[in-house]
Parts: C-alpha cells; sequence; structure tokens
C-alpha cells in the first residue's frame, strides 16, 4: 500500500496507511477500541491522546478521532483522567464567584503557566476562561469555554489540579440558567399549553382523515 | 484545500455562485417526492431487506443486517447467571446513558425512585452528544402545535402513531423550558427571543440551537445534573439480556462488563430501554454518522422477550455526510449550513433541488445526481455532490459561519478546508433510525408490562421518516415520559420469581423456523479492527 507510515502505539511499531487518523489507525493495526472510542467526530472527548514526534522536544495533545498519523509518532491515549466534579443544586447556588470560592477553591491557585492552554484539543483559551472564572464573569467563562469536550488533558497538564471543564460546565449552566434574558415568548406558550389554548385544534387532527391532513399539509404557507 | 482533480468543478462552483445565491429553487411537487423516493431511495431497495421468520413481527420486513441479530443467539444461557442472589436491585433501571436515558433517570428520581443507569460506554456516548443543528418547538406566536404537528406527520410520510406526535408537539416547549431552567445555553437574541431557524420541512422558523453543538450542551448539562443527583452510573457494562418475572413482567437485565465480561444480575421493578440507534450496523454499507455504539441492541433486547417493532424497516440517511476529505467520511454536516443559506450543487455549478426538502427526499435526490443523472463530484471513497457554504457569508454576513457552526469550521478546518471560503462535498450518511419498539403514550411497551423505552429505540412518534430537531425534542419528552411513568408505575410492582425462560424459547423458535446462524447478540460494538474503513 502507498504511503505507510511507521507509528509507536504504546512503544510498539506499527506500518499504517498514512492518511489515516490515529483512531482508524489503531483499529487497523488491530484494536478492538472499547475505552477511548465515542463519537468518532470530535464531540465527546473520549478518546484524548498524547503524542510525541520521533525527534521533537514538545509533547502534544489530540483527540484521536480528527488527528492524522505522521511518521514516528509515539502514541498513549488517555481515555480516562480523573476530573474533581463538585456536587451541586443547581436551585440553590449563589450566582457570583463565591460558588467558585465554595466548589472549585483551587482555581485561585492558577500560576498562570498556561500549560492547560497549549494541551487544549480544541485550541480553546482555558486559561483565560478560568480567569474569568475567578471573577465571578460566568458569561464570558461560558463563551470563551463552549467548545470544550471535557477530555481532560487540560487538567492532567496543571500544576495547580485544577479541573478546568468542570469549572467551565458549573458556569455554562449558571450562564443558562440566570444570566441569559429569559424567554417571554417561550413562558407564554408553556403557559397557552397548560390552559388548553390548542386542545381543539390537536383534537381535530386526531381525528381527521389521512386524506384531509394531506391536503392541509400540501397546501402549507411556508414562512420566509 | 483541493487538490488538482476538484479544480475544474470548484471553478464551476465558484463562477455560479451570486446568481446561485439570488435563484430561489422551486419546491418539488408531492408526486415527484413519491416517485424520487420510489426510485433512489435505500428503504425502496427490496434485495437489501429480509422477512423475519420468528417473533411478534414475523413477516415484516426489516433490513438484512438487523434480520440478522434480530434472529441471533443470546450471548449467554440461563445458567450463566444466579438470578436469586442479584448484583443489583433498583426500583428503575435505565439501560443507556444518552439523553433520554439521563432525561429519564432525572425523572424517575424527582419521583423518588430508587434509580440506576447502565451504560455500555460512558455516560454521554451517545448520538445524543452528536446532534448538531437543533432541537424543535412550537414556541414563537406564528406557530403552534397543531402546525408542528401537520408538519412532522407530512414529513413522516402520514404514518406516526398520532398519540405519541400529539405527545411530543405539546409537550415540546416544556421541554426546552425545562432545559434552559437546568442550564443550557440556548441562543437567544438580548431581549431573550430563541434564535430560531428552519430545517428541512418545517413551515415555521421553530429549530431552537445552542451554535451548532446543540446536542452536546444538551447531553453534557443532563449528565451533570445526573451526577449532582447522585444517581449511579454504572459504565462500561452492556445490558446484554433482559430478564422477565415469572408473570412475564420486565423485571431487570444480565449485564456484561465490557472489559472483564464479568456477568452481573440487575433485578428492577420496571426497566426503560434508552439504548439508541443502529448507525454503526452500516446497513446497506453505508458510512454513519453516529457514535461507536449504535448497534440497535434495545431492539434486540426488546425483540427477543417479545416486544413489537414499529417501521423497523425505514432508516434515515442524513443527506450530507461528509464524503472528502477521507478522514471524516461519513461524519454529519449539520442540516443547519443549509438553513443557514447554502445550497446543494452538482458537478457543473447547478443548483439540482430546494435545499430545504425533507431528508429522504433530498438524500434519493443527491443519489440521483450522482447516479442516473451523473453529475457527481469523484472522490476517492465514490461520488458526491458540493455543499456550498460560502453561499451562507454572502446571505448572513462576514462571521456568520464562525457564530452559528462553529464546529463544522473546525471538523474542516482540521483538514486545510476552510469551509467560508471553499464549499465542502457531501453524500447522504446512515444517521437515524426512524422504526424501533413500539410503545403507548406513556412510554410503555404495547405488550411487555414494566418495559419502558424513550428515544431512537422507540418507532412511531415520526413514522417513516423524521424532521431534523424532532430527535433531540424526542429523546428529552420521551425520556421525561418514561421517567415520570417508571418512577410512578414502580411503587405498585411485586417482582414476581426472576427468569431467563425466553433465552430457550427463543432458541427453539430459531430452530423450528429452520434458520441457521452462528451470529450473537446483542452485537454491542462494531468490528473495526485490521480494517481501513470505520
Amino acid at each position: 500500500m502507498e504511503n505507510m507510515v511507521n507509528i509507536f502505539l504504546y512503544g510498539k511499531k506499527y506500518s499504517v496507511p498514512g492518511n489515516l487518523t490515529i483512531m482508524k489507525a489503531m483499529e487497523y493495526a488491530g484494536y478492538q477500541l472499547v475505552r477511548g472510542c465515542g463519537c468518532r467526530n470530535g464531540f465527546c472527548g473520549a478518546c484524548a491522546t498524547i503524542y510525541r514526534i520521533k525527534g521533537d522536544k514538545e509533547l502534544k495533545a489530540c483527540l484521536a478521532c480528527e488527528t492524522k498519523v505522521a511518521d514516528n509518532m509515539y502514541i498513549a491515549t488517555l481515555p480516562f483522567f480523573p476530573l474533581v466534579k463538585e456536587v451541586y443544586d443547581i436551585n440553590k447556588i449563589p450566582v457570583d464567584q463565591t460558588v467558585m470560592m465554595q466548589l472549585y477553591p483551587e482555581i485561585y491557585a492558577c500560576i498562570g503557566c498556561n500549560a492547560c492552554t497549549k494541551a487544549c484539543t480544541k485550541k480553546l483559551n482555558v486559561m483565560q476562561y478560568i480567569a474569568y472564572a475567578q471573577r465571578g464573569d460566568f458569561e464570558k467563562c461560558a463563551e470563551e469555554s463552549f467548545d470544550c469536550v471535557m477530555c481532560g488533558v487540560c487538567s492532567s497538564r496543571c500544576p495547580a489540579g485544577i479541573s478546568h471543564p468542570q469549572v467551565a460546565m458549573l458556569a455554562r449552566r449558571i450562564n443558562g440558567k440566570y444570566l441569559a434574558p429569559d424567554c417571554g415568548h417561550l413562558n407564554d406558550r408553556v403557559q397557552e399549553i397548560k390552559d388548553g389554548t390548542f386542545n381543539d385544534l390537536i383534537e381535530a387532527l386526531m381525528q381527521k382523515p389521512i386524506e384531509e391532513i394531506k391536503e392541509l399539509y400540501n397546501n402549507r404557507e411556508i414562512e420566509k | 484545500m483541493y487538490s488538482e482533480k476538484f479544480q475544474k468543478s470548484l471553478a464551476a462552483v465558484e463562477a455560479a455562485r451570486d446568481k446561485n445565491v439570488a435563484m430561489e429553487p422551486v419546491r418539488m411537487t408531492a408526486q415527484q417526492k413519491t416517485d424520487l423516493l420510489a426510485a433512489y431511495h435505500p428503504d425502496y431497495r427490496q434485495d437489501q431487506f429480509e422477512e423475519l421468520k420468528i417473533g411478534p413481527n414475523k413477516g415484516n420486513k426489516v433490513p438484512k443486517e438487523l434480520a440478522a441479530i434480530l434472529q441471533a443467539h443470546s450471548r449467554i444461557t440461563a445458567d450463566s447467571v444466579d438470578l436469586e442472589n442479584p448484583d443489583y436491585d433498583v426500583d428503575v433501571l435505565v439501560i443507556g446513558g444518552g439523553g433520554a436515558g439521563s432525561s429519564a433517570a432525572i425523572e424517575a428520581h424527582e419521583a423518588g425512585a430508587n434509580v440506576m443507569i447502565v451504560t455500555k460506554l460512558r455516560i454521554g456516548d451517545a448520538n445524543t452528544m452528536m446532534a448538531e443543528g437543533g432541537i424543535q418547538a412550537a414556541d414563537k406566536p406564528n406557530d403552534s402545535p397543531a402546525i408542528h404537528f401537520v408538519d412532522a406527520f407530512g414529513g413522516g410520510h402520514f404514518a406516526a402513531k398520532r398519540e405519541l406526535l400529539q405527545k411530543l408537539v405539546c409537550d415540546a416547549p416544556e421541554a426546552i423550558k425545562w432545559l434552559s431552567e437546568l442550564g443550557v445555553e440556548f441562543d437567544k437574541a438580548e431581549d431573550g427571543t430563541m434564535i430560531t431557524t428552519h430545517g428541512g420541512g418545517t413551515s415555521r422558523k421553530r429549530m431552537h440551537a445552542a451554535k451548532d453543538y446543540s446536542g452536546a450542551e444538551i447531553m453534557r448539562t443532563l449528565r451533570d445534573e445526573v451526577f449532582n443527583r447522585g444517581i449511579p452510573v454504572v459504565d462500561f457494562t452492556a445490558a446484554i439480556e433482559l430478564i422477565l418475572d415469572e408473570n412475564g413482567n420486565a423485571a431487570g437485565a444480565v449485564l456484561m462488563n465490557m472489559e472483564t465480561k464479568e456477568l452481573m444480575v440487575a433485578k428492577a421493578k420496571t426497566v426503560i430501554i434508552s439504548t439508541g440507534g443502529a448507525g454503526r450496523m452500516h446497513y446497506q454499507g453505508f458510512p454513519t454518522s453516529n457514535h461507536y455504539g449504535a448497534t440497535a441492541d434495545g431492539l434486540v433486547l426488546g425483540y427477543r422477550v417479545g416486544a413489537k417493532l414499529l417501521y423497523a424497516e425505514t432508516l434515515q440517511y442524513h443527506p450530507t455526510g461528509a464524503a472528502y476529505p477521507e478522514q471524516i467520511f461519513g461524519a454529519l454536516v449539520t442540516e443547519k449550513v443549509r438553513s443557514l443559506g447554502a445550497k446543494l450543487v452538482n458537478v457543473n455549478g447547478e443548483v439540482f433541488m430546494h435545499p430545504l426538502e425533507t431528508r429522504d427526499v433530498t438524500a434519493a435526490s443527491i443519489i440521483r445526481e450522482c447516479s442516473d443523472r451523473n453529475n457527481g463530484v469523484e472522490t476517492d471513497d465514490g461520488l458526491a455532490v458540493w455543499l456550498d457554504t460560502p453561499m451562507i457569508e454572502k446571505i448572513g454576513g462576514e462571521g456568520t459561519i464562525e457564530k452559528r457552526i462553529p464546529a463544522m469550521m473546525r471538523m474542516f478546518g482540521q483538514f486545510g478546508i476552510d469551509i467560508r471560503k471553499e464549499p465542502i462535498l457531501v453524500y447522504p450518511t446512515l444517521h437515524y433510525q426512524n422504526g424501533g419498539l413500539d410503545i403507548t403514550p406513556d412510554g410503555m411497551t404495547t405488550n411487555i408490562k414494566n418495559l419502558f423505552v424513550a428515544g431512537e429505540a422507540v418507532g412511531g412518534i415520526h413514522g417513516k421518516n423524521r424532521l431534523m430537531g424532532n430527535s433531540l425534542l424526542d429523546i428529552i419528552v420521551f425520556g421525561r415520559i418514561a421517567g415520570k411513568s417508571a418512577g410512578a408505575t414502580y411503587k405498585n410492582v411485586n417482582v414476581g420469581k426472576l427468569t431467563l425462560d425466553h433465552i430457550a424459547k427463543f432458541e427453539k423458535e430459531i430452530a423450528d423456523a429452520g434458520i441457521e446462524t452462528e451470529t450473537v447478540s446483542p452485537k454491542l460494538l462494531p468490528d473495526y479492527a485490521r480494517k481501513v474503513n470505520g
């Protein structure tokens, strides 16, 4: 086969086609994955992986499902990382930085090394969103962390022991629940449904002969 | 960054872009759609289906690959485990840790039940996590649940069970409110108005989204809530066989540790199947947008104890799977790309259809373009058509793509394609299991007591095709219904003596029907070892 490259899975050498992702290369080599494989599409964070290209001093992190193999790539997967997830009642937490002081006080021990940002598999500005969390600026923390897949690589590199993805998760829930503007038309519609406003319309549809519903469907007015 | 062989076609697409942005393609008539589907949709290829010889759906046709696992041997025999000494004893056993299972667990917990989730991978390893485009709910003044009903009923070819669809559309606004109150971040204007768009086949703009991470945002929030409530999640543990009691009611499951293969028994007053879809069965050899564990396990578990299936012969092929580059072959390109204005364009730069027809019609149209009409673009993995993403910024202005579909930009950007400047290549990918276990509006199977189903494992909510944004909705609505129903039902359940007698009974049916098979099921995971594609 053309364009084969040599990779090292946990130190052992395999020859694989050079256009494969790390995940597919592992399968090509014969692995039947159970751990370290989820959505296979960059959303779930199951396949956090660290690698080093031989001769390169820098240790890199990526998701195995969306990163191509390269010649002389030394690969170790990180299918689980022990993040600290504090439990809380979303209905009973303070909506300012005191919640962070109570649940995740270690974020205030950040030494600003930026190793989290350098390691992020999604190229997020992790240290920046932690800074927002420290200040209780949850809206900005939520925005900056939005694409986080919670793979945990950032935390594996943190000298302060911060579980960044869990801090961001808390900030996003606070933002979604308390800080984002309330939605009037949603509240109104929920109330209308409770009041039975649409009962007659729906009941009529439940009984209507198929031919009549087809007529309705084929002549719908479609919003521009 | 496309190689030389794509350049000629790419130039045609670019040359026609301004004209294509301006044109409004006509929608197909009902008759045109019917003819197109019959000629090109994979569901209509008779040679790809097989008639079931045993079980509650005997005589029905299903995809060959599904028939093989429905009519397969159990992984165990009745004496493999000790039913007298269960490892777990709970009120509500939830099988599957996706959006439906998590919603169900939260509601059952809210109802006071001792609830446990088992999942063969991790909680959140589910198609929910990968749903990008959005979630429908008729909550705007120009919309109503009745209009939502007609859109979904028509889109599903008038085959949905109306009493299920009624639940779906009427509970939708409440589902959005529930998620909001859990902290899900929906896209909103400054005054709180939801930013909504069309999906294929909708007549109102009712697609709510969280950028193009809608499912991921919902899933991670639900997961966080499950943990906050202290609901036990037994991960890397698959249910491989349901357990009934002597009265024929669902009463638990045999579990298998995915790593050590240790078997365990979970006894339960009620069981909820929320095992998701079947993309990794690769029906008809299609690639899939689904997560690693989507192997129709729930259908197998249910069928073996006698639960009925509905519409298991209908699958959804998402029209826009990534066709290039090879590394993301089959991955989902959200319908939202078309909602935001990108059109489908053939090898000659011609727009060949309205981009927001229903998914089955769009998929069939792309297949026609790439087969009989000979207007496909050749890639290493087959033929494809262009989805002209730069149109989005011509319509919505610079920055629209980064703001509204950042995941798509990232996915293609990873492989050197800037979707703001270059179009992308797409072809249908196996996306959704329209059919599944037959339920009543309270979420219970129609013929096995105390067995509930929620999410993609259910059949009949959508009929024979599903609209974009109605599956994130259905996992929440029916997940909550199943959780509430089980959370009420268990209080009156006295579990009789546990049995696995159904295994031997099913084996006898296999033998009596003359089925010769070495297949065991559920399949649990696809086998990609030593293969190039997966």
